[in-house]
């Protein structure tokens, strides 16, 4: 069974922009699913509008097979959303606002279960003060917390583990894959894609509000990771639209004195000529040669680049 | 459908109610010192007057309606900067995202503004009884007006709060409409020592009624139609309460 179901949810906000269009994707029980996007793509709306904080213009979402938006109470007791911006209530410590946060779901209260969500996100020493004393990377585990204190089935990060620093972050990481583990569905969106890629198993990525692609972290890295082709120049890269136009069929990706340029293989060979002479007309000689093998990032970029061009 | 949540509203209503608690000094203390500071200036600037029309001494006129007057401020005070705190520090998403109603968020909010106005007027009165001869005469009154007025501010101050954006939204509001209304009540004078056509002004205010009310039931006297106001009083609890409930049911300034 689908966790949740989305088809042909579109969102256009009142000032006419349109977020989100005829999105559809599916996310597997259990599955660790990551909801990947430029800023501004419409990851947050598609999120928001799964928060009930945003009404979406048409479509339908099913959550674990029954309709949401006809039944929203019923569904948001599976539901656990860690919203994207900081939130956090000034006149309540971390163990309030979780026993307050538990019973609004209509729960009853369970300090155990409490007690082991501040110790897993290492609040434990921090319960008592006021959540104005946190700091950025607490007040972001206690929202962390706050999604989680009422046992949803299918928990939605937004944007999790910014401001949390490195070590804190494989913490959290684990716990939440000890949950995923045990069950609970993950939809994930982050800015770090080397996490996304080691954590999801599935991935799904929204560019301007449209869906475009949607698949098992494998086939993804499978399907349309390559090779590519990094030269790297003695001065920053200028003209870049003359440059991304006319190497558009490599899919060119330029970064300050570097362009990357996507290998095609047919067969027994590689189209490295072709490439590295196009490049080679547009830019000269490069200081420096390198072949990489593509990772999320570069297959990231690329579709949403595709896109643009 | 899904069942009520009761263990939802009940903690919505602790929490709306704890945090006036957790402030006793601006939610408590404050309304019953600036009514202590009233009755000071007012006792020594007016003397032993009486208000005329009406056979009491302006002392005694005075207190129930600054008991009234702190009640409404703090009914509406509870839901409105609930509602700001709440839209400023993103803490709103966690209601919007919880499985309460838009009824269950109704009960929890106003019976929390309800709370707060209850303990404020129970404090003033305990503060000011021993300086007047005040009597209880009609205490249903007492507690009609008590109760409906304090769910018509709960209700505006939830109304007021899902319009505004910034803290300034709000303090228009408090500032340019909620305390004009309250002071042009008929705290401070019985509206027939106003001229005719500032007693028709006054006619439309709602505050005029719940003031006046309020106070018959302490003096057995007053400007309105007993059973008049309450019918007014009784129409505009309904409209205020029924106002906030639909706009929050649809999510006004709420949801995009």
């Amino acid at each position: 069974m689908n966790a949740l179901s989305i088809q042909q949810l579109s969102k256009v906000y009142g000032n006419g922009k349109v977020a989100l269009h005829e999105v559809s994707l599916s996310v597997p029980e259990g599955s660790f699913f990551a909801l990947l996007g430029p800023n501004g793509a419409g990851k947050s709306t598609l999120i928001n509008i799964l928060a009930d904080t945003v009404r979406p213009s048409s479509g339908q979402i099913t959550l674990f097979g029954e309709d949401l938006l006809k039944d929203r109470a019923s569904g948001k007791r599976r539901l656990g959303v860690v919203p994207q911006e900081i939130a956090f209530d000034p006149f309540f410590s971390p163990r309030e606002v979780l026993r307050f946060s538990r019973g609004m779901y209509g729960q009853k209260a369970d300090d155990a279960w409490i007690d082991e969500l501040l110790q897993r996100l290492e609040l434990t020493e921090h319960a008592h003060k006021n959540t104005r004393q946190l700091s950025g990377g607490m007040r972001r585990r206690l929202l962390v917390a706050q999604a989680l204190v009422h046992r949803p089935k299918l928990v939605v990060l937004d944007e999790p583990t910014a401001g949390v620093d490195v070590e804190l972050r494989k913490r959290l990481w684990d716990f939440i894959r000890e949950l995923n583990a045990s069950g609970t569905t993950i939809l994930l969106t982050t800015h770090y894609l080397e996490e996304a890629q080691e954590l999801c198993d599935r991935v799904a990525i929204i560019d301007k509000g449209t869906l475009i692609a949607s698949q098992s972290m494998q086939s993804l890295l499978g399907d349309v990771a390559s090779t590519s082709l990094c030269l790297k120049y003695a001065k920053s890269i200028e003209n870049h639209d003359v440059i991304l136009a006319v190497l558009a069929e490599f899919s060119p990706r330029i970064c300050g004195d570097q362009v990357s340029l996507t290998l095609q293989q047919q067969g027994e060979t590689s189209n490295f000529d072709v490439v590295y002479q196009a490049a080679y007309q547009q830019l000269g000689s490069p200081i420096h040669t390198e072949i990489r093998q593509e990772d999320l990032e570069d297959v990231f970029l690329r579709l949403t680049r595709k896109e643009q061009v | 459908m899904s069942r009520m949540n009761f263990i939802g509203m009940w903690t919505l209503f602790q929490r709306e109610s704890r945090r006036f608690l957790r402030v006793k000094m601006q939610t408590i203390v404050a309304p019953a010192l600036t009514a202590m500071l009233y009755l000071i200036v007012f006792r020594y600037a007016m003397g032993d007057r009486q208000v005329p029309g009406l056979s009491v001494d302006y002392f005694t006129f005075l207190i129930p309606g600054l008991i009234m007057m702190a009640m409404l401020q703090n009914a509406f005070a509870n839901t409105s900067s609930s509602m700001i705190v709440g839209k400023v520090m993103n803490v709103h998403v966690f209601l919007m995202m919880s499985p309460i109603s838009s009824v269950e968020a109704m009960v929890a909010f106003l019976s929390a503004a309800l709370l707060r106005s209850m303990v404020v007027g129970g404090v003033l009165l305990l503060i000011l009884l021993p300086f007047s001869n005040l009597a209880l005469a009609h205490l249903w009154m007492i507690l009609f007006y008590g109760i409906c007025g304090s769910l018509i501010m709960g209700s505006l101050g939830l109304i007021g709060g899902m319009w505004s954006k910034t803290f300034d939204d709000m303090a228009m509001i408090s500032n340019f409409i909620i305390m004009p209304l309250t002071f042009l009540s008929g705290v401070f004078y019985s509206v027939s020592q106003l001229p005719p056509f500032w007693q028709q002004v006054n006619a439309w205010n709602p505050f005029f009624y719940l003031i006046d009310g309020f106070r018959h039931g302490f003096i057995a006297t007053g400007d309105t139609n007993p059973a008049q106001a309450i019918v007014m009083v009784s129409i505009i609890t309904c409209a205020s309460v029924l106002g906030a409930w639909q706009l929050w049911r649809i999510g006004w300034k709420l949801k995009d």
